[in-house]
């Protein structure tokens, strides 16, 4: 008898147990336990690192999504300490016309063509790996960007014996990345530049150089943003300096406005990573503005 | 004894039956939309948590406000950034009753219509709601439905006057979930 009673004992018991589990109060419990299963599967990442593709002059982790095109207009003007009579830069200006592509959320390209050097550039840009939490936990978002430019300037010196390639320059960057807060993002751009043609005797092909940037949010459509690059010495160009620019990024719906003061004149890598002369304490700092607009012309699914 | 051993077994997975009472999904559907004469907003979540303990008339939602996904990669951006802050409140939720849930014969195919009375929080900030919905039972599987009005002001979601012709004011909620899993 006493072993029946073992036997039966367990069963009691789960049919106790499965008449408490209709009591009220556990959709509560059973809410939690679904959720707590739902956090632990899903990878919450993150976004809106930094407002747009663009930090200043160089690129942010962001990515424009797929199908979407961006076209931007940059313009830099003259130096502040030209003074009234060129009415502080304004009467010169130099441009970048742009158009970025999302071929896929962590694949974009880009066309370009600036007024300076009559320089025409294109890249691509790589997410390599998303910040997140969840089930993949990541810290930082990291994104590959090559560019390549071609000057196109007449030769210095027409009867010297010119090669096409010497037009050409590279540019390698990796972007590491993260948002620590709601409002503030930061990141690392360690930077490769190859010239094919050192335009200067004595200066190097290559340069190295290490970039930090960031952005502290003022508002929720308010950034202010920093970008430096440095050159590491023996990978710079005689005369040059550390491209150092600030600004602001004001977004509004389908556009983002970047207002930023800076002392670098070009906006492709090669140039305005190396080819920086303006000096912020004489007061070689040109004003200037990005402006983005984003068109929607794929389909995102 | 044999036969009382039996009649327990039965009983147990009878009861398992009997009071398999909560269904629940994880992938119910929500989807909401805006009409302005600018442009048309649509977004989908399928990955929807939802209880219904039937005994009890009580039903819960937990939805993942980053699930919502957009057709414009930048509308999804803004919505989760500027509008519901989704850093700050990543979900949303539905705490209530089925008002009416006594009528529902559960082992009948039909509709019911429904009304339903709770808490809804969106964008951390919770307002008593009513709404009303169907219930359709077919071959033993539950199907709820309902749409809804929210007016973004009543949880704290601002619209900027630069985009405020773009986005309306009153958005429509569209619910659809079957309850595929029980407890």
């Amino acid at each position: 008898m006493l072993k029946k009673i073992t036997i039966l004992l367990p069963f009691c018991c789960l049919c106790i147990t499965s008449l408490s589990m209709a009591q009220k109060g556990d959709t509560t419990d059973l809410m939690s336990q679904l959720e707590k299963q739902t956090d632990q599967n899903t990878t919450n990442y993150s976004i809106a690192t930094f407002k747009t593709t663009r930090l200043v002059n160089g690129h942010t982790v962001e990515n424009v999504g797929k199908g979407v095109m961006d076209v931007k207009i940059s313009h830099r003007f003259g130096t502040l300490n030209r003074g009234g009579y060129e009415l502080f830069g304004l009467d010169n200006a130099t441009m970048r016309m742009g158009i970025d592509y999302g071929i896929t959320s962590y694949l974009m390209v880009g066309i370009g063509r600036s007024t300076y050097q009559k320089t025409f550039d294109a890249f691509f840009k790589i997410k390599l790996l998303r910040q997140s939490t969840g089930k993949v936990n990541m810290p930082v978002t990291v994104s590959y960007v090559p560019t390549i430019a071609l000057r196109t300037l007449d030769w210095e010196d027409p009867n010297r014996k010119n090669y096409f390639s010497s037009r050409i320059s590279y540019s390698h960057q990796l972007i590491i990345g993260r948002k620590f807060s709601e409002g503030t993002s930061l990141q690392l751009m360690p930077t490769f530049i190859h010239r094919n043609l050192a335009e200067v005797t004595g200066s190097p092909n290559n340069t190295w150089a290490l970039g930090i940037g960031g952005r502290q949010k003022l508002s929720k459509r308010i950034s202010f943003n920093v970008e430096y690059y440095y050159q590491f010495s023996g990978y710079k160009i005689p005369g040059t300096t550390n491209s150092l620019s600030a600004g602001f990024d004001i977004e509004t719906g389908g556009h983002v406005f970047q207002l930023h003061f800076t002392n670098s004149r070009g906006m492709t890598e090669k140039t305005f990573i190396g080819e920086t002369t303006g000096k912020w304490q004489d007061g070689d700092v040109l004003f200037g503005f990005n402006i983005s607009r984003v068109f929607n012309i794929g389909k995102k699914h | 004894m044999k036969k009382l051993l039996i009649l327990f077994t039965l009983f147990f997975f009878g009861s398992k039956t009997l009071f398999a009472q909560k269904y629940f999904t994880k992938n119910g559907n929500i989807s909401f939309f805006s009409k302005t004469n600018m442009e048309n907003i649509k977004a989908d979540n399928n990955q929807v948590t939802s209880v219904l303990n039937v005994p009890t008339g009580e039903l819960q939602f937990s939805v993942l406000i980053k699930s919502f996904h957009f057709e414009k990669a930048l509308m999804e951006e803004h919505f989760n950034e500027n509008y519901l802050e989704s850093d700050k409140y990543p979900k949303s939720f539905f705490k209530g009753n089925i008002v009416d849930i006594s009528k529902i014969n559960f082992t009948k195919d039909g509709n019911y219509p429904v009304s339903v009375n709770g808490d809804l929080t969106i964008h951390g900030v919770t307002n008593k709601v009513t709404a009303t919905g169907n219930i359709s039972i077919k071959a033993g599987a539950i199907t709820a439905t309902s749409k809804f009005i929210v007016v973004l002001a009543d949880y704290k979601v601002s619209i900027p006057k630069l985009v405020a012709a773009n986005i309306s004011k009153t958005i429509e909620i569209t619910v659809n979930c079957l309850y595929n899993q029980k407890m």
